[in-house]
């Protein structure tokens, strides 16, 4: 038993949710009490999806627990059938159905379903999201992707983008527009927009992009056993990153290494003058270990920040993580405790949190800037515009994202000039919120930059609304308006 | 405006209930953890379950916006389920961990889920042990918010039942409001009722277990919510006895609430009138201006948050509104019996769900807005229907007089947003 108060991970089955949401005709039977609907908001919330995840839930209750759970599943099995028409089901248990031991694989394959039927077999108790999303894959993958012909034309499948990933939209399209400059094609991209058709094509492609190894290495690995397809090591997260996957993906191929770099404005970005106030920050790395690791390097080599601490909380890459952290003369931190990360990052002081949205608020807590740079995600993490991770224009966006929390160089030294002037002191508010100075006197006392560090100025004399002890007569008609699934103010008093 | 086209006896009270079993698209009563513990500031929530659960707290709660907050989950393991660490240990341990690192904890609620029933793990003796352990500074409660047991706003019904037995005794004649407000509100309500002379007033979940009120022979209660029907068969079972009314949303609710406590208590028309007249006027001219486009529209209740037939009453008489299906989780008529007895047959009341085939009827229907929770809205708007999440009733302040026309607001947005976007191509 451990106590939790905020986790990183949801459970397997809601990384399985990610995959089959993912993806375009295909079903998941989920042997499930009510409430575990619950998983379907993150997916219409936080994604904006506009479909409900193709989920079925078996919806037992505990009058049904004594007798016919068996029966409820089949029934619900065969409704989704009917009504959705899938090209393949995948069924399994959530938590509370594993231990009532009904074996939903099983009971799937008494059945006359005309299509095929995967069983996945996630066990709660032991594992997490992450876990789910690719070893459902791979049980896809495993089930579906047989030896075909190879297209006439080298081409790629990119795997491992899925519902609710970091950016991952967007850094599809990233990616074929790399190995469109080296003239691959795309055959396969899974799970994302991927129908279970379309899987068993995977077998056609030349080599495999893992472009998450958290979600798809299994399936990557596979795929080489099985159908010999060689599959990428190297996650283009980053200008050197980038230019080692091109290197990596040509050779493999053995096309030119083409690149066009005519949009890549990160470098020059980086050597401008006005960057030299990022030399040197002192900046602390977590999130799922694909990104800290890429994050790593462009920290390091293409900001020159110092990295004062990285750890991640997925633990099956933890290796990977560790010998990263040792090669910065780092300790690691590997850790889905919350409140562990929170004293490491308060330990470490950094000037710049590169992290989840969780992150986001120990930073909040802290008075320390921060930038996400990774799942778990906030439907902030999904922006209307363009804006990946991964490839050239990710470099850019990288760039933008981070620097966007920090003071800029020229800003800085206008700041520290004009702390103590009589108007723009810091007490006063900032012009475009509509604040008013007040002339400052001797008797005015209060915080002032010097007392709060050198990074705390952005938070001062705003604290977070949930902070703040609302108790007015009427609430707040403005505290409604801004209500939004980011993350709801409380009414009720705190 | 709000007479009835069918025979004006025929009420939703004796209309044929469509009861349904199926695929639920609703939260668990954990979710009620995320209110009840802002109301109750010295109240820690122990949900001893799965990392689905404590997954669900915190999608449920949006984000994390608190910085430590006073709940948590026991995640079993492996190890608790295969018997090889008894789980009774394993809590004791993390209990007295955690109530070594919060000192200002007085009350703790050990929260059942589905796991902990399935492997019936018994809460009930856990709390006897912890509480006998911590005395006298903290007491140890439980109550189920599974799943399996329990829906969303159940959740609150089960915890406040759970404090019930232990309240003090008292022979005193007092009104018990029951049911988790925001303070605004619950000070709203206070105020009114104390104006016409009614007291003491005593509220149950009180902010601090100290406050706890008595209940005995002489104690009268009102919920606040309708979906306490758990905590008043308890309350009953004390002695106290309910005072039976529409719940108060909007104008008219309002006023019924308060007219049976007042004849209740005896209070005479001049000083009820002298009391309400101002702020009835209020909530009449504000709901007025804020239902003006939801007048003649019709709207489709999925089931949610148990509030569905009050604020479907409110709706229908108040707002101008034709309601299609009114659905809701489970029916209890002794609590929700008096606003049945103000919406005029017609719509079908549905009780349960099978999601897909509700959702057949909101495409055949088309209501004008479909009031539903967030796993279904984009969908259906994505459809091109309107849509309301029921979640934001529960979290924002809509009861009595002064939020009336807030109530009404929350319901236009929508429909408004509708009106004014401008996105599509025009030829």
């Amino acid at each position: 038993m451990k106590l939790t108060v905020w986790t990183y991970e949801g459970p397997p089955h809601v990384g399985a949710m990610r995959v089959a949401t993912a993806m375009k005709g295909l079903h998941y039977v989920l042997h499930a009490p009510q409430g575990d609907t619950y998983a379907d908001l993150l997916f219409t919330m936080i994604e904006r999806r506009g479909h409900r995840p193709p989920v079925s839930y078996t919806t037992f209750e505990g009058r049904d627990l004594g007798e016919d759970t068996a029966g409820l599943f089949k029934r619900t099995c065969q409704d989704a059938y009917d009504r959705f028409q899938p090209q393949a089901l995948i069924v399994g248990a959530s938590c509370t159905a594993e231990l009532i031991q009904d074996d939903p694989g099983g009971l799937a394959e008494t059945m006359d379903i005309p299509v095929p039927v995967i069983a996945l077999e996630l066990p709660s108790y032991q594992r997490k999201e992450n876990f789910g999303t690719d070893e459902t894959f791979y049980q896809l993958v495993k089930a579906l992707a047989g030896p075909v012909e190879k297209t006439p034309h080298i081409t790629a499948n990119l795997i491992g983008p899925l519902a609710l990933g970091f950016r991952h939209r967007d850094d599809i399209e990233e990616i074929k527009g790399l190995l469109y400059d080296m003239g691959i094609g795309i055959n396969v991209v899974a799970p994302f927009d991927a129908t279970p058709a379309d899987l068993t094509r995977l077998g056609a492609a030349h080599v495999n992009i893992l472009m998450y190894p958290e979600h798809a290495e299994t399936a990557a690995r596979h795929m080489e056993r099985v159908l010999g397809i060689p599959y990428t090591k190297t996650v283009p997260i980053g200008v050197g990153a980038t230019h080692d996957f091109v290197t990596e993906v040509a050779q493999i191929c053995g096309v030119e290494p083409k690149k066009d770099l005519s949009r890549l404005r990160q470098p020059w970005w980086s050597k401008s003058v006005d960057s030299t106030y990022l030399t040197g920050k002192r900046v602390f790395l977590f999130g799922d270990a694909t990104h800290v690791i890429t994050a790593a390097r462009i920290a390091r080599d293409e900001m020159g920040f110092e990295v004062v601490g990285l750890g991640c909380y997925n633990r099956e890459f933890a290796r990977p993580v560790r010998a990263l952290a040792k090669a910065f003369g780092l300790e690691a931190l590997i850790s889905d405790d919350y409140l562990e990360v929170e004293k490491a990052i308060e330990d470490a002081a950094p000037e710049m949190i590169l992290g989840t949205q969780m992150e986001r608020h120990i930073g909040k807590r802290l008075g320390i800037p921060c930038a996400v740079i990774s799942a778990p995600v906030h439907v902030q993490d999904f922006p209307a515009r363009y804006s990946p991770q991964m490839g050239w224009e990710g470099a850019n966006v990288i760039f933008d994202t981070w620097i966007h929390p920090l003071v800029m160089g020229l800003e800085e030294h206008l700041l520290a000039m004009f702390r103590e002037d009589f108007e723009f002191h810091d007490d006063a508010g900032a012009s475009h919120h509509g604040g008013h100075a007040q002339p400052r006197t001797a008797a005015a006392g209060g915080l002032t930059r010097r007392h709060l560090g050198p990074n705390q100025w952005r938070h001062r004399g705003r604290p977070p609304r949930i902070f703040l002890k609302q108790r007015s007569k009427r609430a707040s008609r403005r505290t409604r308006a801004a209500m939004s699934w980011s993350g709801w103010p409380m009414p009720r008093k705190s | 405006m709000n007479s009835p086209a069918t025979i004006p006896a025929a009420t939703c009270r004796d209309a044929p209930i469509l009861k349904e079993r199926g695929q639920r698209e609703v939260f668990c009563g954990l979710t009620g953890i995320i209110w009840l513990h802002r109301k109750m500031q010295d109240a820690f929530f122990l949900v001893v379950g799965s990392r689905t659960c404590a997954h669900l707290l915190q999608s449920a709660a949006g984000v994390m916006i608190f910085a430590e907050p006073r709940f948590g989950t026991a995640i079993l393991e492996e190890t608790d389920l295969a018997g090889l660490a008894d789980a009774n240990d394993e809590l004791d341990r993390e209990v007295g961990r955690l109530l070594s690192r919060r000192p200002d904890i007085k009350q703790l609620f050990l929260v059942g889920s589905c796991p902990s029933e399935v492997i019936k793990l018994d809460l009930a003796r856990a709390a006897e042990r912890l509480t006998q352990l911590h005395a006298p500074h903290v007491r140890v409660l439980n109550y189920s918010g599974s799943g399996i047991e329990t829906t969303f706003t159940q959740g609150e019904d089960a915890c406040l039942a759970s404090m019930v037995p232990i309240l003090p005794a008292t022979t005193a004649r007092e009104l018990l409001l029951v049911g988790a407000l925001p303070d605004v509100v619950e000070d709203q309500a206070v105020a009114l009722l104390t104006k016409m002379g009614i007291g003491p007033i005593r509220v149950l979940p009180a902010p601090r277990s100290a406050e706890a009120p008595g209940v005995g022979p002489n104690t009268v209660f009102a919920c606040l919510q309708p979906f306490l029907g758990d905590t008043a068969a308890a309350l009953e079972r004390r002695g106290a006895r309910m005072i039976s009314a529409p719940f108060p949303f909007g104008e008219e609710g309002t006023t019924l609430w308060l007219r049976a406590i007042a004849d209740e208590f005896g209070v005479d028309d001049a000083t009820f009138e002298a009391a309400t007249a101002a702020p009835r006027a209020r909530a009449r001219t504000a709901i007025a201006n804020a239902s003006e486009h939801l007048r003649g529209k019709s709207v489709f209740f999925m089931p949610d948050s148990q509030l569905e037939i009050p604020l479907a009453r409110f709706l229908t008489r108040e707002c101008g509104m034709a309601a299609i299906e009114i659905g809701q989780p489970y029916i209890h008529k002794g609590l929700v019996g008096p606003d049945l007895d103000l919406i005029p047959a017609g719509p079908t009341i549905s009780e349960g769900q099978d999601v897909d085939k509700q959702l057949d009827r909101v495409r055949a229907a088309r209501p004008d807005l479909t009031v539903c929770g967030l796993g279904l809205a984009n969908p259906l708007e994505a459809e091109g229907l309107t849509t309301k999440w029921a979640i934001e009733l529960v979290f924002t302040p809509v009861h009595f007089y002064d939020q009336a026309g807030d109530l009404a607001g929350l319901f236009s947005r929508p429909i408004r947003r509708r009106a004014l976007l401008k996105l599509e191509e025009r030829a």
